[in-house]
């Protein structure tokens, strides 16, 4: 699946980064989402739980 | 609804047990979200129980913060009600966004997930010095005051950059700020006193800079300076008695669950599920979290009108039955996440990734520095934050 952000509605939170470091970091500036790996295989259970657990529900999965 | 219905009063707030909030509150997990009557007038608004419900209007921009709070959902004046008398500039979780997207990203790039990582060898030594303290203090010595306090206060002036020698004029402020069995203009002055100390530091940062965030937020062109003294003031009193609590609080959780500290004690890999476990079943934001209807808005076929006060209680919501199994027991191996101790939405916690290293090193270094760790009192003696705004204990006396 492939993985996208919406870095103008993230709140920095960085429950991403911490849930699924290989696929999400933040920015240093602003502790903005980086996805730094945008396909991971299908229901990978790290990224499916940063998308539903981030705050401002900006991570979409397609 | 009926119109017959008769609402409930307010949010039940009367503890039976020191662990769960009160019965009267999760009997109402019936219904995830609810009419109920405000304090101090009795104007309906509405309390929300339910995980999935809290999350929603959360996350819904409709609902906002940036208005003025003048009810409460308990006798006690709410938290934010006090202080919205006098909205500190630069205080961002009293703004929406765009303005609060503005501030807040000026503090994010500081809380990152990295940036907490690169600071735990610090974290770290500032711990061992309190457990240094803590056992030269003796046996029946305070765990609030030689430890959980000091940690993440010591933490958070040397983020800001406050000279902890000055912690006397803001630490007594910052507890009284979050007392609410005081008065509303006592808490105002409290916050006052603090806000006029950060106002001085600013001119003092700029004159005088260090690697810190006041001198940067003086040093910031986009910030004026009572804008930068009011995001110090969140910064600092959010930043140290909430996870000071949270370790006090789980401290004397663990030790009152002695099978789960065993799991603890004999995988120390389990830290980190049990950090989360201990924030979701503890929830020290126990007044919950309010929000203003902007406009009209429906929440689960509820029509919430425009002005309304909604309270999400995170203590409900995170015990709701829906979201997790058995959720009235302490289980340091589940899977806690997504877990509303921190919030949801733009406003989640902002110091979160830094209060999880806090507790992680906190709580792993105070067990292994003392293997025999106990309450030097019967736990029915120890003093419950019951009105404060953060819950916790008052002072937790220890021996080893
Ligand atoms: C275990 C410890 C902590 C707990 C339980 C906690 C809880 C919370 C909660 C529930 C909120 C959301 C308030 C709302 O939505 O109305 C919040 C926001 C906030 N917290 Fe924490 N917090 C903790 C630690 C910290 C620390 C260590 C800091 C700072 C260093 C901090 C700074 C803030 C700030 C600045 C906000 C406002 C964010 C905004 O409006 O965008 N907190 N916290
Ligand atoms: S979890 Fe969401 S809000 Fe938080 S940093 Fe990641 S994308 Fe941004």
């Amino acid at each position: 699946m492939r993985i996208e952000a919406d870095r103008q509605a993230c709140t920095s939170s960085g429950m991403c980064a911490l849930t699924a470091p290989d696929w999400f970091d933040q920015d240093e500036a602003d502790g903005r989402v980086l996805v730094t790996e945008p396909e991971a295989p299908d229901g990978e259970p790290a990224v499916t739980a940063a998308a539903e657990l981030c705050p401002a529900g900006v991570i979409a999965l397609r | 609804m009926s119109d017959a219905e008769v609402l409930p009063y307010g949010m039940p707030y009367e503890r039976q047990t020191r662990y769960d909030p009160p019965a009267a509150l999760l009997e109402l997990q019936d219904r995830p979200i609810r009419p109920i009557r405000y304090y101090p007038d009795g104007v309906e608004g509405w309390l929300v129980t339910g995980h999935a419900a809290g999350r929603k209007v959360l996350a819904d921009p409709r609902f906002v913060t940036g208005e003025r709070f003048t009810r409460s959902p308990t006798e006690l004046p709410h938290v934010f009600v006090s202080i919205t008398d006098q909205v500190p500039p630069g205080f961002f979780l009293f703004f929406d966004p765009p303005e609060h997207t503005r501030l807040r990203r000026k503090v994010t790039g500081v809380f990152t997930v990295k940036r907490m990582k690169e600071l735990e060898p610090r974290v770290a030594d500032i711990v061992d010095e309190r457990i240094a303290a803590l056992r030269a203090a003796g046996p029946g010595a305070d765990l609030v005051r030689e430890f959980a306090l000091p940690v993440p206060s010591l933490v958070i002036c040397e983020m800001l950059g406050v000279p902890y020698a000055d912690r006397a004029a803001f630490q007594g402020n910052s507890a009284n700020m979050l007392d609410l069995s005081l008065s509303v203009e006592d808490r105002n002055k409290a916050m006052a006193e603090i806000f006029g100390y950060l106002i001085d530091l600013v001119p003092a940062k700029r004159a005088n800079p260090g690697d810190d965030m006041v001198s940067a937020f003086a040093a910031d062109p986009d910030l004026h300076d009572v804008e930068a003294a009011g995001m110090a003031l969140i910064l600092l009193v959010a930043g140290h008695e909430t996870t000071a609590n949270m370790l006090a609080l789980g401290t004397m959780t663990l030790l009152e669950h002695p099978a789960q500290l065993e799991r603890l004690r004999a995988e120390p890999g389990l830290m980190p599920g049990a950090v989360e476990e201990l924030l979701r079943y503890l929830t020290v934001a126990h007044n919950g979290v309010m929000r203003i209807a902007k406009e009209d808005a429906e929440i689960d076929g509820h029509r919430i009108t425009a002005g309304q006060h909604v309270t999400v209680a995170l203590h409900a919501a995170n015990r709701d039955p829906g979201r997790y199994e058995r959720p009235d027991a302490l289980d340091l191996g589940r899977d806690a996440q997504g877990h509303m101790a921190f919030g949801h939405g733009v406003h989640q916690c902002v110091g979160q990734q830094l209060a999880r290293v806090e507790m992680r090193i906190g709580f792993a270094k105070l067990l292994e520095a003392f293997p025999g760790l106990r309450l030097a009192v019967p736990s029915d003696q120890i003093p419950m934050r019951s009105d404060m705004a953060v819950y916790g204990v008052h002072t937790l006396p220890v021996e080893w």
